[in-house]
């Protein structure tokens, strides 16, 4: 080991970019939210408020129910992602002709700016241009406008974040069934376990590590996705899929609310550490109860 | 022989089911690549998959147009910027993670990667005040710069290069180092000379992801400009908040925001898995 001043001048611009540019930011919302700053108000200087706005937050029915989305979209996304993933990881196991290939397009969406995902769905879907209504009508009788129905708007987001996502699902959970031992598999083959017996009770306890990663890394992503639903549905019809980042930004920009947007900033930042903290808690105080029998 | 019929039957069975799956994927954007190729009349009535006659005006209008050049320009260079930037302190970060004794490294090492955690929605006013109105030294505004943008990227894709580095730093073996610095070498040489060349593979791919979180970014992109260092995601989004409902020219600049990432699913396919989930999956 050799002077460590020099490894402190090697790390000193990356802390220095991520002082100035993560928590300097941090720093200041952290301030404003406790303010009184708005530039549309009848006093538009910034004047210390105390806990006044995030007394405000918990009677806030737009944002409770901005947050309620938000935590339905995510369930809903994620759970079907982990899902599909797996079963299409399982599909990918075997060999057969043409298995690159379809690799490969199956990982296109994931390469795809979330914008153009939104703008990809709202071509899809948008009346009296779409396909999807068109047909869903023509065949099904089935009346599709996803900028007059809620349930349609918010389960269009939710496909569009599975398109696009279920594939990081798919890769994660292959490469972590890929690597599963062998004789734990032949053993139970060898004892007569059937196929669910031998899921239940060998495949998915080796792999809850592997599937709890990949539910941890995809719920922070759809708790924060914002381009794909402001392009597909601009958070409306109504406030029907105006999930929190959407919301945040409502409420901060057209609104100028700057001190009460930065205490549902700084509440949806607390929010979102205590739920992945409690994903995390979790996968830890299971393997040790498993331990512990 | 039975056996072998059961598995050539499974395998037409797979390649039935993937051709399917694959074209779930690619229907929206083949979609996408059909409005672009129409014209407004022939958009007009039922929609249609076929495309009769390539209608070549969505993309020479927009190509033409100087407000998306200079958005693509942005972007490009931008991206580009990002990616040496991120690539470059990221070396030296990890070259330091790895090779040198600093009390609470680990630590660091973890904190890093809350950068990247956090949802870019937090962070739009105080970036979007801080640009505007607290970083201006004599006029000068980090506001709708370029290098606002460089700068501020940096703050998720260098934890995201940092945590993939680890591994290729941390693989190069430590002797190789301590017998260059026998033969006189000073720690510049070391890292450029004995380093550098053995983690080029790992640095490209870094560098390549980078790029493409980068170019792909827009929420930051449309708060923090506002008309000379716009990228091409925000003049996308414009077509649905200002120029209202030009289908063709919309589908157009989608289809070219999508190039580079046609581009780098060539070049980094296996590796895209790994960067998504911050090293935490190898294939």
């Amino acid at each position: 080991m050799r002077w460590n001043s020099v490894g402190w001048l090697f790390l000193a611009p990356t802390l220095l970019i991520l002082f100035v540019f993560g928590v300097v930011p941090f720093l200041y919302v952290l301030v404003i939210g406790f303010t009184q700053w708005n530039s549309f108000a009848a006093n538009p200087d910034m004047q210390f408020a105390g806990v006044e706005n995030f007394r405000r937050l918990v009677f806030d029915d737009q944002f409770l129910y901005s947050l309620w989305l938000t935590l339905k979209f995510a369930f809903f996304a994620v759970v079907s992602e982990i899902v599909l993933g797996y079963f299409l990881a399982q599909l990918f196991m075997r060999d057969f002709p043409g298995k690159g290939l379809f690799r490969t397009i199956h990982t296109l969406p994931l390469v795809i700016a979330p914008i153009a995902v939104g703008a990809t769905w709202r071509l899809l879907t948008v009346p009296g241009l779409g396909p999807l209504p068109y047909y869903l009508n023509r065949w099904f009788g089935y009346e599709f406008n996803i900028s007059r129905y809620i349930d349609q708007a918010f389960f269009t987001t939710v496909v569009m974040d599975v398109w696009h996502w279920t594939p990081l699902v798919t890769l994660t959970l292959l490469a972590a069934l890929s690597s599963l031992p062998k004789e734990p598999f032949e053993q139970a083959q060898i004892d007569g376990a059937n196929r669910f017996q031998i899921f239940w009770h060998i495949t998915l306890p080796l792999l809850k590590p592997a599937i709890l990663a990949t539910v941890f890394i995809r719920m922070m992503d759809a708790l924060r996705t914002v381009d794909e639903v402001w392009m597909l549905t601009g958070g409306g019809p109504g406030a029907a899929t105006r999930y929190i980042g959407l919301h945040i930004w409502r409420v901060v920009f057209p609104k100028t609310d700057y001190g009460y947007g930065s205490a549902m900033s700084l509440i949806t930042l607390y929010l979102t550490i205590v739920m992945c903290w409690m994903l995390y808690a979790g996968l830890v105080a299971r393997r040790d109860l498993k331990r512990a029998d | 022989m039975r056996h072998f019929r059961k598995k050539a039957s499974g395998s037409l069975m797979a390649i039935v089911f993937w051709t399917l799956a694959s074209l779930i994927t690619l229907l929206p954007i083949y979609w996408m690549f059909a409005v672009s190729a129409k014209s407004r009349v022939q958009l007009f009535g039922s929609p249609s998959f076929v495309i009769s006659s390539f209608f070549t005006e969505n993309y020479t209008i927009t190509l033409s147009d100087p407000a998306f050049q200079r958005y693509m320009i942005n972007s490009i260079v931008i991206a580009t910027s990002n990616a040496l930037l991120v690539t470059a302190l990221a070396l030296l970060a990890t070259y330091a993670l790895s090779r040198y004794k600093l009390p609470g490294k680990e630590n660091l090492f973890f904190w890093t990667i809350t950068n990247r955690m956090a949802p870019p929605a937090v962070f739009l006013l105080p970036l979007f005040l801080l640009y505007t109105q607290v970083f201006v030294v004599a006029d000068v505004r980090l506001f709708d710069t370029r290098i606002g943008l460089i700068l501020l990227y940096c703050v998720f894709n260098l934890p995201f290069a940092i945590w993939t580095l680890r591994g290729v730093i941390d693989g190069i073996p430590k002797e190789l180092d301590e017998a260059a610095f026998v033969d006189g070498a000073n720690t510049w040489q070391v890292l450029t000379q004995v380093i550098l060349p053995l983690a080029k593979p790992g640095l490209a791919v870094t560098g390549i992801l980078t790029w493409v979180f980068a170019w792909n970014e827009y929420l930051f992109a449309a708060t923090l400009t506002s008309v000379h260092a716009r990228t091409i995601t925000t003049g996308l989004a414009e077509f649905v908040t200002v120029t209202g409902t030009n289908w063709g020219r919309m589908a157009a600049t989608a289809m070219l925001t999508l190039v580079p990432a046609l581009l780098v699913l060539g070049l980094a396919q296996r590796h895209i898995v790994a960067g998504l989930t911050f090293g935490a999956v190898k294939e």
